[in-house]
């Protein structure tokens, strides 16, 4: 009989070009995204080494990180200049090293631009039993497809395009079990939030982690991708989700994904990969949905997240005395007191966007709590950034951005916007941010910027009552 | 990459937990085309106060930095691992570090070292006052008072560090081996090439 294998060993197997006796493998990569930010220095690297990218058709370039998010064209259709001399040349760098090395290059005007992470699955570039990379630590993501996908620094980009491999060592394979089913007014980022929450942010170091469970099954595409893109502030390079009817339903037609016999050919295989009865996990960790909260985070960790019913913790109440400190200093940075009820706590910023909540059902999401509603007085600054031109327009098809904009919000052009300090789009120092990104980081949001993350209702739910609100006092 | 075998000299007791790249290198600095010049916005949070640790003269010219648990969380940025580079330092050692870090590090001769709690505790203690000598032949880490350190390293990590073997060369060696994966992805699995968009 053969050996049981987890989704991830599966994939694993499929892709070893060299094994080595010291347990490194040589693993073949079947997709690179590549955007701005990470792959200067790569093709800079190349150009001196004499060296050429060996797999263009396998490699699709866009740009996300520093983009503006206001209008890229002027009335005429005329570019608009970007203000800021370096992102400038970073941008320009990627639209000339594209072509260049004859990588497809999707433009900043053009509709199908986004975040990588959003274009990847949307684009059918992403697909299940693949591996996948991007110089990005959200790409693992993609994961939610069933893809083996993770974030790689630049010379790793550098060695991915000279040679469509990388030099890796196998992760441990963990498992994480949610049993039962998410309650009303809980969404997948609450669920991923509360994961975080509990196994820390290194409880998947050294780890690929599968999502395993009912609540994935019955979760849409959109939701998964949530879950899997937050794998890595749980530790873990990698998440996956198996691939299932569901992923399939989503995939078909997708401009990139395989067509006619190839497509049947390929849902054969992707049906050979979810994990096998059996198969053994290095790590098992099981979730109680029930437990689950709508959920916010009072500190400058992902793990440091209390349902928003909660108060915040005092640093005395944890066991480690270095956690202690941290708590303290988040504490001190957040501007926030042992005790204190998180329902008090007033927000001047709302940011609904970013890899992990800019799709159509998050902006759905944001949009449910928001009609008929306006931003509070206290809310300065509000906006919303879908994560692709066509998400874009698929949400301006519903009316979406009338509701938004109705409630106060701005209304504005993809890209991973306030999600990191880097381009313009920042939260002021020492002001609060009810932010649906991904990382709460000091200074993430720009400098003294204070971050709490949660899902896009919450953060509708924010904006509309001015402070951290449980979104379900607004749909009783 | 030049060979690493050696690193001794004044280490940084830094100690902090859960270091995350966007702590090492806010990420306004990484709108740079280069590798160079990133150690100015090295830690620049913590610079900014009064009387940090990196700016204390005691620890001027360090090569080595000791920190706690989780070094390099966060962002796949290899700016990073650059402007640690920059800053001067040659190794850092932590309790663990994270995955993208560690081998961000690696590709540019930075020595990612982890040695168990106790270790690091004995080894900050020991940076105020005196110099460690990390010995990548021995893998270990000792004191100028008897301690002794033993670290692990994945062997394809070491062999390339102390031998300074350029990784893409390696990899470029294996062409055959690649090809062969190709061609047959390409007759088993042809929907694996994406349709142009």
């Amino acid at each position: 009989m053969k050996q049981p294998k987890t989704l991830y060993e599966k994939i694993w197997d499929a892709h070893v070009v060299d094994q080595r006796d010291d347990g490194t493998a040589l693993i073949y990569i079947d997709r690179h995204l590549v955007h701005e930010v990470t792959s200067p220095q790569a093709f800079e690297g190349l150009r001196k080494a004499g060296r050429k990218v060996r797999r263009p058709d396998l490699t699709l370039a866009v740009p996300d990180h520093n983009l503006p998010t206001t209008a890229r064209l002027d009335a005429k259709g005329r570019k608009i200049p970007i203000a800021d001399p370096q992102s400038a040349a970073q941008l320009e760098a990627l639209e000339a090293n594209a072509p260049a090395f004859g990588i497809e290059y999707i433009g900043a005007s053009d509709i199908n631009q986004g975040i990588v992470h959003v274009i990847g699955p949307e684009q059918g570039f992403t697909l299940p039993g693949t591996t996948l990379v991007c110089g990005d630590s959200h790409t693992a993501a993609h994961g939610a497809l069933g893809a083996l996908a993770f974030g790689i620094g630049t010379s790793e980009v550098e060695h991915v395009l000279a040679t469509q491999t990388l030099q890796l060592t196998r992760s441990k394979a963990m498992e994480i079990r949610v049993d039962g089913l998410l309650g009303p007014g809980i969404s997948p980022k609450d669920l991923i939030l509360h994961i975080i929450g509990v196994i820390g942010t290194a409880g998947g170091t050294g780890h690929v982690i599968e999502y395993r469970g009912e609540v994935f099954e019955q979760m849409s595409i959109e939701g998964r991708l949530t879950v899997s893109n937050m794998s890595i502030e749980a530790g873990a390079r990698a998440g996956l989700i198996a691939p299932d009817e569901r992923t399939f339903a989503y995939l078909k037609g997708r401009p990139m994904a395989p067509k006619g016999a190839d497509w049947d050919a390929a849902v054969a295989y992707w049906k050979t990969l979810p994990t096998d009865e059996g198969a053994k996990f290095d790590k098992s960790v099981t979730i109680n949905a029930a437990d689950i909260a709508p959920t916010v985070t009072w500190g400058t960790s992902p793990e440091d997240v209390v349902p928003v019913n909660g108060v915040v913790p005092a640093p005395d109440s944890f066991a480690d005395p270095s956690k202690q400190d941290a708590a303290r200093k988040s504490l001190d940075y957040m501007g926030l007191e042992a005790g204190q009820a998180l329902r008090d706590v007033s927000v001047e910023n709302i940011f609904i966007g970013s890899c992990t909540n800019s799709r159509i059902e998050d902006l759905r999401a944001a949009a449910s709590i928001l009609t008929g509603r306006k931003k509070a007085d206290n809310v300065k600054w509000a906006i919303v950034v879908p994560g692709s031109g066509l998400v874009k327009a698929q949400a301006e098809a519903e009316g979406l951005d009338r509701i938004f904009i109705d409630a106060g919000f701005e209304w504005r052009e993809p890209g991973c916007s306030a999600c990191l300090g880097m381009n313009p789009d920042k939260v002021p120092a020492g002001e609060r941010c009810a932010s649906t990104s991904n990382r709460n980081f000091v200074g993430r949001q720009g400098p003294g910027a204070r971050t709490h993350l949660m899902s896009p209702a919450m953060a509708a739910a924010a904006a509309v009552t001015g402070r951290l609100t449980d979104v379900r006092e607004l749909t009783r | 990459m030049k060979p690493v075998t050696r690193v001794e000299g004044r280490a940084i007791p830094f100690g902090q937990k859960n270091v995350d790249t966007d702590v090492i290198i806010p990420a306004k600095w990484l709108k740079t085309i280069s590798r160079e010049g990133l150690g100015e916005g090295a830690f620049e949070a913590i610079r900014a106060k009064e009387g940090n640790i990196f700016d204390d003269p005691e620890y001027a010219g360090a090569k080595i930095l000791i920190a706690g648990d989780n070094f390099g969380c966060g962002s796949s940025r290899e700016h990073a691992a650059w402007a640690l580079a920059d800053l001067g330092i040659t190794a850092v050692i932590a309790p663990s570090f994270s995955d993208i870090f560690s081998g961000n590090a690696f590709k540019n001769g930075l020595l990612a070292i982890a040695v168990p709690q106790a270790a690091v505790d004995r080894l900050m203690e020991v940076a105020k006052t005196d110099p460690i000598t990390i010995d990548m032949e021995s893998m270990s880490i000792t004191t100028p008072f008897q301690d002794r350190f033993a670290f692990e390293m994945d062997p394809f990590r070491h062999q390339c560090l102390v031998e300074g073997l350029d990784e893409i060369d390696l990899t470029l060696a294996k062409s055959d081996a690649i090809e062969r994966h190709e061609k047959n992805s390409d007759s088993a699995q042809p929907w694996l090439i994406p349709i142009a968009a």
